[in-house]
């Protein structure tokens, strides 16, 4: 977790944690150039996998160029001819996380280009959808792109940050839907806990946050400490907090744990 | 009743009484709200103009009362873009939590 201090791998292998799934983000700051990526997917490829193993921790990544960074199309492009080098190396799951942020016409554009990588290499896909109030109509746009696309497979993508007023639209799409447990936005536990048993446990799964922000690197086991305070069977819950991202992930054959 | 499909079998779990839900939220949830009252209390103690965040606050606010369910939900709502077109550029990158172009 390149934003996070080593603690936090000791933190989360004292946990339970099994495995970090780490997807490639905006780094507080935009990059000059592509080298900048390189080196960024080197990082996620190389570094991390070493340091989460000092704790016994898998360490799994997804590479793309984030929407945040996607408004110069140019460079976009040329990140883009970087990722298949990356993409078969041992830890990469695939293209992620793509989407929106400002729901801009360039972002859509290098969206398309990311969704067509993706296609083009059988990927899984890990898609961002936009913060706040860009929340609805970026994840409207995002599921147009994806089911324009007739190569993509459905359950091939997990849509991210999802919230009450867009997680119903995800699922019905046929997609997973991740919860982003993050204190400040999106979803905290007991809302998150709220969809699960609004929607049921069958393409959900829980993530935290762990990025330059306040965030919370052991807010996924904090949930499931709040869904046994809510009565949930222990089984529900290993359901929800580990055999549905397995499942999910598994469909890529890099995936073991 | 809560159903939870668990290894292809679905199996039905005790969901909380609502004693229970307001044992295991309501001081939170008190807490939120008396910081919310809190807030516009500070805003309207405040000097000069406020803009349309203050305005889609108040929408969502509205949201609360009555029966209607999916509340959170609603709240959401009232602070999203509804429209569907993509902009022409990206003026910046942060979000500030209100459409701007709200009327009601």
């Amino acid at each position: 977790m390149v934003s996070r201090v080593t603690d936090d791998y000791e933190r989360m292998a004292l946990a339970g944690c099994e495995a970090v799934c780490e997807p490639a983000f905006w780094a507080g700051f935009d990059r000059s150039s592509s080298a900048g990526f390189y080196d960024y997917y080197s990082q996620l490829t190389e570094h991390e996998p070493r340091r989460a193993a000092k704790f016994g921790l898998k360490h799994f990544c997804w590479v793309c160029i984030n929407a945040k960074e996607a408004e110069d199309v140019k460079l976009a492009e040329e990140v883009v001819a970087l990722i298949p080098k990356f993409l078969s190396r041992p830890n990469v799951l695939g293209i992620g996380e793509i989407g929106l942020n400002k729901n801009s016409r360039n972002e859509l554009k290098v969206l398309e280009m990311q969704v067509d990588l993706a296609a083009w290499h059988n990927q899984l896909i890990l898609v961002h959808t936009p913060h706040l109030e860009d929340k609805l109509k970026g994840t409207r746009l995002i599921l147009d792109v994806l089911k324009n696309d007739k190569r993509i497979r459905p359950e091939h993508v997990i849509i991210d940050h999802v919230e009450e007023h867009t997680v119903g639209l995800v699922l019905d799409a046929g997609h997973w839907a991740g919860m982003t447990l993050y204190p400040e936005t999106k979803c905290s536990p007991a809302r998150a806990i709220d969809i699960l048993e609004t929607y049921g446990h069958e393409r959900l799964w829980l993530n935290s946050a762990c990025d330059w922000g306040v965030s919370d690197a052991l807010a996924v086991p904090k949930t499931a400490l709040e869904m046994k305070k809510r009565g949930h069977l222990a089984a529900a819950i290993d359901r929800v907090i580990f055999q549905n991202p397995k499942r999910f992930l598994g469909q890529c054959s890099k995936f073991k744990i | 009743m809560v159903i939870v499909e668990i290894n292809h079998q679905a199996q039905i779990i005790d969901k909380m009484t609502k004693e229970q839900v307001l044992n295991l939220y309501f001081l939170d949830a008190r807490h939120k709200l008396i910081e919310v009252a809190a807030f516009l209390d500070r805003i309207e103690r405040a000097a000069g103009k406020d803009d349309f965040r203050l305005k889609a606050f108040h929408a969502a606010v509205g949201k609360l009362n009555g029966t209607q369910k999916e509340k959170a939900r609603r709240v959401l709502l009232a602070f999203s873009d509804p429209t569907k077109e993509p902009v022409a550029h990206a003026a910046g990158k942060g979000a500030v939590g209100a459409w701007p172009g709200r009327n009601d």
